[in-house]
Order: C-alpha cells, then structure tokens, then sequence
C-alpha cells in the first residue's frame, strides 16, 4: 500500500516539473521579441521594456530563469498582465470562483445524468429503449457545445424567459452553461456505464449469486452495479480537466466571467503572460485530480495496490 | 537479400497467415466490404458522410452565388426560395457560405487526423521498436504532453503560432501526435517480442523494413480506428479555433467562422446561426457512427458489448 502511495507521489511531481517546464516555456517560444509582444500597446516605452527584461532575466541562462520563474509562482506571482493593468495574480483571483462553481455542476450533470442513461440502456439492452438511449448519447457527444450554447440562448433568450442567459453568476444563470457543458460528456459516460455494466453482467460470481437463489435487482445492486460504478471513478479524474477546459468555450459564449473567457481574452490580446498562467493552474489542477483518484483506487478495488 | 524475397512469397505461408487460417476463416474483400455494410450503424454514417461530402464538393454546381459577393440588398434577409439559407449581415447568401465553409472544415478535420495519425503512427512505431533509452525518453514526453487537457494545449500552440487556418491545423494535429504514438507503442512493444519478428529478424531484415513491412501493418487497424474518433473531435476542435476567432480569418467561410458571425445577430437572424451549426453537427454525427461501426468490425478488443 504505502509503496503504491509513494510510486504516485514520485509520478506526481515528476508531473508537476513537466508541467510547470511547458508552461515556463510558452512565454520564451513566442516568435520576435516576447519582451515588445508582452507590452503591446505600451511597447513604444523604453522604461517598461527595461524593466519587464530585467524582471523576466531573458539574457541569463534559462535555468536561471527557470528558477527565478519558478520561486515567483511560488510566491503567487504570476507577473503583471500590461493588457488589463492589473497582477495576473488578482485577475486569477478574481475569475477563479465562478469557474469552479461552473466545473462542479456540469460534473454533477453529467455523472449522474450520465449513469441514468447507461443504466437504463443496460437494463434493457438491444431493446428499442436501449438503442434510443444510445442514439441520444451519441448525438449528445457530436453537437459542438458552442452551437449548443447559441441555440439555447436563443431558446431561452427571446421565446422563454426562464433562466438568466448572459452575464450573471447567480444559480438562474447556471443552469444553461452547466448544461452546455455537460452535455458531451453525458453522452459519453452513458455509453461508458452501459458497456462497464455489460462487461459486469458476465462475470462468474454474478452467475453464481444467480444461481444461489439471489433476485435479480439485488444481484444488479449489489454485484453487477458497484463493479460496474468503480472505473468511472477514472473518468472523473480525466473530464474534470475536459470540463476546466471545456469552459474556454461555454465562457465565451455566455459572456460568463471565469479562467476560460479569461484565457481567450488573453490569447486574442497577446496577454500571454496570463495564458502562461491559467495554462499552468488548470494542468496543475487536473494533475492533481487525477492523483487523489490513483490514491481513491485502492479504496475502492484492493487488487490495484498489490500490482 | 534472395531470403527475403522468400518470406514474402505467397507460395511458401508466412507464419502469421498459418495462424489466421486456423482461427478464422479468411474472407474475400468484398465479403468484408458487404459484411461491413450490414453494419447499422457503419453504413448510416457512411450515409450521412458521403451526402455531406457530395453538397460540400457539388458547392458550384449547386450555388452559383459567390460565398463572399455582398449585396447590401440582401442583409439579414430571411431563408426564401431564392436564398434558402438566407443571406447574413454583410448581404452573403448563407447557403453557398455554408457550403464553401464546409469544404474548409472537412478538409482541415481530415488534414489533421492526416497529420497527426502519420508524425503520432512513426513516433509510437520508432518507441516501441527500439524501446531503451530513446523509447523511455520519448514516452516520459508524450506522457507529460498527455497530462495537459487535449483543447488547452491546443489553444496554447494556436496562441503562441498565431491565429490563422494553417496553425490551427498544426496546432490540433500536434494534439494528437502523443495520442497516437501512446496506442502505437503498446501495441508495437507488444508485437515486435512475437516469433514471426524474430523470425525477419534472423533472415536479416534491417529495422525499418520490419516496422513498416511487418509491425505497420498489424496495428494498422487500431489506428484507423483511432483516426475516425479522432475525426470528429478534430472537426469540433476545429470550429472552435474558428468560432473563437483563432481559426480562419474573415472573410473566408468556415463552419466555426460562420457562427461566430451568427452570434452577434443571434436575436436578429436565427438562421446564421442554425444552419451551419446544423451540418457541422451532422458531419460529427456521421463520422462518429462510423467510427463506432469500424471499431466493432476492426478491433474486437474495443469493442462496446
């Protein structure tokens, strides 16, 4: 167990210096002067441009930098983003919350809408309600959510007046980006529960609770469904960067305030001191999601421990 | 050099097709092509995908309206007869902007799947032969690539490349080199320890003429099933790039440029709006049957039930 714990841990931070190397590298990989393209509209300032080269170290060698980059981050500074005359820091801190709140209920969405669908498609499987189902889920999957998100905007905007379309972060203008959102992976976790349910189905000790006289739903609830539920517990890990990032796009089009919108602001505006930023956080997070689900595993599944 | 030629004479089996013979029997092509069209799902995409792909090439026999020609006559005028998509806030008649734009999204989806499965297939092909150090360095890097969210990274290639089609195809293509050479070298690593490997190896095939010959060929099948999910993801992705303003620039039409115009008139014109996002939505659906139907009749061991 702990030797499991500490193989994680290692891969864990291995990840994270990966991780923070890419990020550190965005600003240097720009083509021409990162310097000019940093300044924008202020580029013609001789001060700012002495500063800003000083502040970033770009003639020492790059280890240096790194390391000078590296401690800032440490310290909770990410630079100043010259675009919007404010510490990216704040910028952070100020999209941050609505962001998260965003994440959490499209994951909620989708997990349990998700696993509705899957189980009801295995239960009656190869039956009319099952293909139906399917369809639905693959459809969910191929509708871009930015199309989505215009056609409920315009549902929702002109006809029914029901939530709150653009702007706002109170739960009325949640409903429509969580479900733009989440939709996409709706799809795709109710086909995962479906097939993880039918891989279950046929195991032997299934066969044998069957067989000792069980009913049939308590052999689905309790045999079939909790080894069934267990590698959804991955997909979590994995969509919750999906969805971090799918905001980028959902952000955008409901004008939502949030990392996503903030990071296509920052690329159309060159900010790329910010983009370097909330590309760092949002793989930083999703790492890390991913390593409380690898340490949740064997919790859950005692055999992944002894591997 | 004459031993060779000898392995790869039919007249004598090579050790591969002794096994499939007794597994399986072996079908023709066409039985394979026909068996594959009963395939619910395959043939529906198929259908979907080759109607799309005809409108999409047939653009000038179907339209003869310039997709760029402003006629300030014609602004936010409402699908009619003449104009069956209706025209948008420049007086553009939408139904050949739709049209022209998908020969844009397609061939750019289909560019970076291209890509992608051709740079992705060589590195995981290159790892997983020769394994070792190169191997082990390659693979700590496309892990490292894989921990960043697929859409994230492509955004950051696209903002440091700069906005633009071309970028945006390297950008997403770029995507998908990890993506592919992760499925590529396991199943190489696994392959290159069977006997008929070792057997090119002791008649003295060099390398390169094993993994293209021998290895290529035999994870061929989980790459074209990998390429067809990837399609549609890349098609999304795409028109993301485009609809965020990273992607082609105006006034060339493309499906994701076209509802980016459509979203400032959203309340004004519904029908910018709708109709592209209609036929991108198809396009997806189309290639996503697809790719469910070819990983049912090609990869047994992803299959869904």
């Amino acid at each position: 167990m702990s030797s499991y714990v500490l193989r994680r841990l290692i891969s864990i931070v291995a990840l994270a210096f990966g991780i923070s190397v890419i990020s550190f590298l965005i600003i240097r990989l720009i083509p021409g002067d990162p310097v000019i393209a940093l300044l924008g509209t202020n580029a013609g300032n001789k001060e700012l441009i002495e500063r800003l080269r000083e502040q970033l170290g770009l003639n020492l060698p790059m280890q240096v930098q790194y390391i000078t980059w590296i401690t800032n981050v440490f310290r909770g500074d990410f630079g100043y983003s010259y675009g919007n005359q404010q510490a990216v820091s704040s910028l952070l801190a100020a999209n941050f919350p609505a962001t998260i709140q965003l994440t959490i209920a499209a994951l909620s969405l989708s997990l349990t809408i998700g696993m509705i669908l899957g189980v009801v498609a295995a239960i009656k499987r190869n039956r009319a309600l099952d293909t139906a189902t399917m369809s639905l889920a693959l459809t969910f999957m191929s509708i871009p959510s930015f199309w989505l998100g215009l056609l409920l905007i315009l549902m929702f905007a002109v006809t029914l007046p029901w939530f709150d379309v653009v702007g706002g972060t109170s739960l009325k203008g949640l409903v429509l980006p969580a479900v733009t959102l989440a939709l996409g992976t709706i799809g795709f976790n109710a086909r995962f529960v479906r097939s993880s349910i039918i891989a279950a189905q046929v195991q032997k000790h299934v066969i044998t609770a069957r067989a000792k006289g069980i009913t049939r739903v308590q052999v689905f609830m309790r045999h079939i469904l909790r080894n069934a539920l267990l590698p959804i517990l991955t997909i979590v890990g994995l969509q919750v960067g999906q969805l971090l990032s799918g905001t980028v796009i959902v952000e955008t089009v409901f004008s939502r305030p949030g990392i996503g919108r903030l990071l296509v602001q920052a690329i159309l505006a060159k900010d790329y001191l910010t983009v370097q930023a909330v590309v760092l956080i949002i793989a930083i997070i999703y790492a890390m999601t991913n390593f409380i689900v690898d340490l949740l595993y064997p919790v859950f599944d005692p055999r992944v421990a002894n591997r | 050099m004459q031993i060779e030629t000898n392995l790869d004479n039919s007249a004598t089996p090579a050790i591969g097709e002794v096994y499939a013979d007794t597994v399986t029997p072996k079908l023709s092509k066409k039985q394979v092509i026909l068996r594959a069209l009963r395939h619910r799902s395959l043939s529906a995409g198929l259908f979907i995908c080759t109607v799309l792909a005809l409108l999409v090439i047939c653009a000038p026999l179907l339209t003869s309206m310039d997709p760029n020609a402003q006629d300030p006559m014609i602004t936010f005028e409402p699908p009619s007869f003449k104009h069956p998509m209706g025209a948008d806030a420049f007086g553009r008649d939408l139904f050949s902007r739709v049209l022209y734009g998908g020969q844009v999204t397609m061939l750019a989806s289909l560019c970076v799947v291209v890509i992608g499965a051709i740079v992705g297939t060589t590195v995981g092909l290159i790892a997983g032969y020769f394994g070792g150090a190169v191997g082990f360095v390659i693979m700590r890097l496309v892990d490292l690539l894989l921990a960043f969210p697929g859409i994230l990274l492509a955004l950051t290639v696209a903002a440091i490349l700069g906005p633009g089609l071309s970028n945006g195809v390297i950008a997403i293509a770029a995507i998908l080199v990890p993506v592919y050479a992760r499925l590529v070298e396991g199943a190489t690593s696994e392959v290159r320890n069977l006997p008929y490997v070792d057997a090119a190896v002791t008649l003295g095939s060099g390398p390169w003429r094993i993994i293209f010959r021998h290895i290529l060929p035999n994870v061929m099948s989980s790459v074209i099933v990998l390429t067809t999910t990837w399609l549609g993801i890349a098609a999304l992705w795409i028109t993301a790039l485009g609809f965020i303003g990273l992607g082609v620039q105006p006034p060339t039409p493309e499906w994701g440029a076209i509802l980016n115009d459509g979203q400032n008139y959203i309340t004004l014109a519904w029908w910018i709006t709708v109709f592209p996002g209609v036929f991108l939505s198809l396009f997806v659906i189309g290639v996503n049957l697809i790719g469910d139907g070819l990983r049912d009749e090609l990869d047994p061991t992803l299959a869904r039930s």
